[in-house]
C-alpha cells in the first residue's frame, strides 16, 4: 500500500542507475542512425559536384581571369584532380568531417570564413524564433484550451489562416503595416534588436500555430482522462491540473513537431532574411546558387543535416524525459 | 459526388473551380492585358477603372493576379505530380524487393528528408541553373521521400489484407490483383496526401520565385509580383497585398480538401 502510494503520478520509479543507462544507449543508437544519414548527405554532395557539368578546373577555369596551363596545374593539383574517384572521395570525407568545406568559386576564400561571419545572424533569428514559437504556442494552448466553443473556434480558426499564409508575403504585410504606414520598426536593413522583431514574428507565425493547434488538440483529449479526474479529487486548483497533468501530457506530439520545425527553420529564416534585407547566409547563399558556388551551397546543405539530426537526437532525449512509458518501447 | 461534399467546404470546393478556371481560360475573367503598361496610371489605388489597382508600370493588377494563376500553380502542381510518380515508383519497389533494398532506400530517403526544403532546392538550382523548370525539379525531390514512404507502407499493409490474399487465392495473378485490387486502394492516402502537399508547394514554389530563381519578370506569377512589389512598399501597398491574398486563398482552399480527404482515408483504414 505505502509502495502504491510512494510512486508518483510522472511515473518516475525506476531507480535512477539504469535509467542513465537506458538514456546513455538511446542517445548512442540515435548519434549511429544519424551518422549514416550524414555519411549518406555528405556522399550525396559529393556526387554532385562531380556530375556537374564540366571538369572542377574547367569550371573554375572559366571563372578564372589569369587562366593559363600552369593555374590549370595548380587548380588541378589543388583539388586533386588527378588521382582516382576513390582517393578523391576519401580525401573528401576527410576534409568535411573536420569542418573543411572546401573553397568558394567565386569568392577565392575559404567557405568557413565566409560562412563565419553570416552564420550568427541566421542562429540569431534562428533562436529567437524558437523560443517565441515555444513560449507563444504554450501560452496560446493553455488559454485557448481553458475558452469556451466559440472562441475556440475563432483560435483554430486564425491558426489555419497564419499555417496558410506564405512567410514571406506575411513579412510584406508586417513591413507595410509596422514600418511603413505605422513607424514602430526599422524597415529594412537594420540590426538593432528592434529589428530582430518583426522577422522572428514572420519566421514564428506559422510553426506557433501549428503547434499550439496541436497541444491544444493534446490538451483537450488529456481533459477526459482519468488522471484528471484523480488529480481534481485531490483538490488541486484548475490551473495546476492544466500545467502539471494535462499540458505535460499534451507536450509529447508537439516536441516531435518542434524537432522538424527547428530543422525547417533554418531554410525559413534564409527566406525571411531576404525579405527584411537582413545580414545573414540568405544573401550568401542566394547568391552562391546564382553564380553556381557550389562548395558555400553545399556547407549549407551539410551543417543544416548536421542541426536536423542533433535537434532529433534531443527531441528523442525531451520525449524520453517527458513520457516514461516510451522507456520500455525505447 | 455533390452530395459528398459537407456544407462547410464549399466555399473550399467553388474556390478550387474558379482558380482552376482562371489558369485554364483567365480571358474569361479579364479583357485586359496583365502585361500591358500605362505610364499614365502608374500606382493607380483600387477603383472602377482597376478593380485592385495598378502596379508600378500601370499595369492592371487584377488581371495579372488572373494570368498569374497558371504559372503560379503550375510549379507546384508539377512538382507535386513528379513527386507522387517518382515517390510510386521508389515505394512499391522499396515494399516488393524488401531486405537490403528497402533498407537502403528508405535510408536514402532519410538523408533527402534531413536537408530543409529550401536548402535542398537551392542545391538543385545551383547545379542546375536558375530556371522554372531546376526550381520544379528541386520541388519534387522535396516531397518526393512523403509519398515513396505512404506508398510503401500502403502496399505491405495491402499485400497482407484479406481482400488481396482471396484475389490470389482465385488464381489471379500478381499484376492483376495489383490493378484492381492494391492501386484503387492505395489510391486514397496517397491523393490526400497530395492535394494537402499542393498547398505547401505552390506556397514554396511562390517563394522561389520571389527570391528571383522560378519564373522571370514580366511574366505575371504571383511570387515574383510580390517581389517587385518589395521596392515599392513605401509608395503603394495593394501590389504587395492583392498577389498575397491570392496566394493565401489558393493553399486555403487546397488544404481544407487535402484534409478532408486525408480524413476520409483514415477513416476507411479504421
Amino acid at each position: 500500500m505505502a509502495g502504491v502510494l510512494k510512486t508518483g503520478p510522472a511515473g518516475n520509479g525506476a531507480p535512477a542507475g539504469t535509467g542513465r543507462a537506458e538514456l546513455v544507449r538511446l542517445v548512442l543508437l540515435r548519434a549511429g542512425g544519424s551518422a549514416a544519414v550524414l555519411w549518406g548527405a555528405v556522399t550525396a554532395t559529393f556526387v554532385l559536384l562531380r556530375v556537374m557539368p564540366g571538369n572542377t578546373a574547367d569550371v573554375l577555369m572559366a571563372r578564372s581571369t589569369t587562366a593559363s596551363a600552369e593555374t590549370r596545374a595548380q587548380l588541378i593539383a589543388d583539388y586533386r584532380l588527378d588521382e582516382s574517384v576513390g582517393a578523391q572521395y576519401l580525401a573528401y570525407l576527410g576534409k568535411t568531417a573536420r569542418g573543411d568545406f572546401g573553397d568558394s568559386y567565386v569568392l577565392r576564400r575559404p567557405v568557413t570564413e565566409v560562412l563565419a561571419t553570416q552564420l550568427p545572424h541566421t542562429l540569431l533569428l534562428v533562436a529567437a524564433t524558437l523560443v517565441v514559437t515555444v513560449a507563444g504556442a504554450v501560452v496560446l494552448a493553455v488559454l485557448s484550451a481553458r475558452a469556451g466553443r466559440v472562441a475556440r473556434s475563432v483560435f483554430a480558426g486564425v491558426e489555419s489562416l497564419l499555417v496558410a499564409v506564405p512567410p514571406f508575403w506575411l513579412g510584406l504585410v508586417l513591413l507595410t503595416l509596422f514600418s511603413f504606414t505605422l513607424p514602430i520598426f526599422p524597415a529594412v536593413g537594420s540590426s538593432s534588436l528592434s529589428g530582430l522583431v518583426l522577422p522572428t514574428l514572420t519566421l514564428a507565425a506559422g510553426p506557433l500555430a501549428l503547434v499550439s493547434g496541436v497541444l491544444r488538440e493534446g490538451m483537450l483529449r488529456a481533459l477526459h482522462e482519468p488522471f484528471v479526474l484523480t488529480a481534481r479529487t485531490r483538490g488541486i486548483s484548475e490551473t495546476a491540473v492544466h500545467v502539471r497533468h494535462v499540458l505535460r501530457h499534451a507536450l509529447l506530439p508537439a516536441t516531435s513537431l518542434l524537432g522538424w520545425i527547428g530543422g525547417s527553420l533554418l531554410g525559413g529564416a534564409v527566406i525571411i532574411e531576404i525579405v527584411f534585407s537582413r545580414p545573414g547566409v540568405g544573401r550568401l547563399l542566394l547568391t552562391s546558387v546564382q553564380n553556381k558556388d557550389l562548395p558555400v551551397v553545399i556547407a549549407v546543405v551539410l551543417l543544416s543535416a548536421l542541426v536536423f539530426v542533433v535537434f532529433t537526437i534531443i527531441v528523442d532525449v525531451i520525449t524520453w524525459l517527458v513520457d516514461p512509458r516510451t522507456r520500455e518501447a525505447a | 459526388m455533390i452530395r459528398a461534399i459537407r456544407p462547410g467546404l464549399w466555399p473550399a470546393v467553388v474556390l478550387l473551380v474558379v482558380l482552376a478556371a482562371m489558369a485554364a481560360v483567365p480571358g474569361l475573367f479579364t479583357g485586359a492585358d496583365p502585361d500591358a503598361a500605362d505610364l499614365n496610371a502608374t500606382f493607380a489605388p483600387p477603383g472602377p477603372d482597376h478593380w485592385l489597382g495598378t502596379d508600378e508600370n500601370g499595369r492592371d493588377l487584377w488581371a495579372r493576379i488572373v494570368h498569374g494563376a497558371r504559372p503560379s500553380l503550375l510549379i507546384g502542381g508539377g512538382a507535386v505530380a513528379v513527386a507522387l510518380l517518382g515517390g510510386a515508383v521508389v515505394g512499391v519497389t522499396a515494399a516488393q524487393l524488401g531486405g537490403l533494398a528497402d533498407q537502403a532506400l528508405s535510408r536514402s530517403l532519410e538523408v533527402l528528408l534531413s536537408v530543409p526544403w529550401l536548402l535542398l532546392v537551392f542545391l538543385v538550382v545551383a547545379v542546375m541553373g536558375p530556371g522554372t523548370f531546376p526550381a520544379m525539379v528541386g520541388l519534387a525531390l522535396v516531397s518526393l521521400p512523403g509519398f515513396a514512404r505512404v506508398v510503401r507502407a500502403e502496399v505491405l499493409r495491402l499485400r497482407a489484407a484479406p481482400f488481396v490474399e482471396a484475389a490470389r487465392g482465385f488464381g489471379w495473378s500478381r499484376l492483376q490483383v495489383t490493378v484492381r485490387h492494391v492501386v484503387p486502394n492505395a489510391l486514397g492516402p496517397v491523393l490526400a496526401l497530395a492535394t494537402v502537399t499542393l498547398g505547401a508547394t505552390i506556397v514554396a514554389g511562390s517563394s522561389l520565385s520571389f527570391v528571383g530563381l522560378g519564373p522571370q519578370p514580366p511574366t505575371a506569377e504571383w511570387g515574383a509580383m510580390l517581389a517587385a512589389s518589395r521596392r515599392t512598399l513605401s509608395v503603394a501597398w495593394w501590389p504587395a497585398a492583392f498577389p498575397g491574398v491570392a496566394l493565401t486563398l489558393a493553399v486555403l482552399a487546397i488544404t481544407a480538401v487535402g484534409q478532408e480527404l486525408q480524413r476520409r482515408a483514415d477513416g476507411r483504414h479504421l
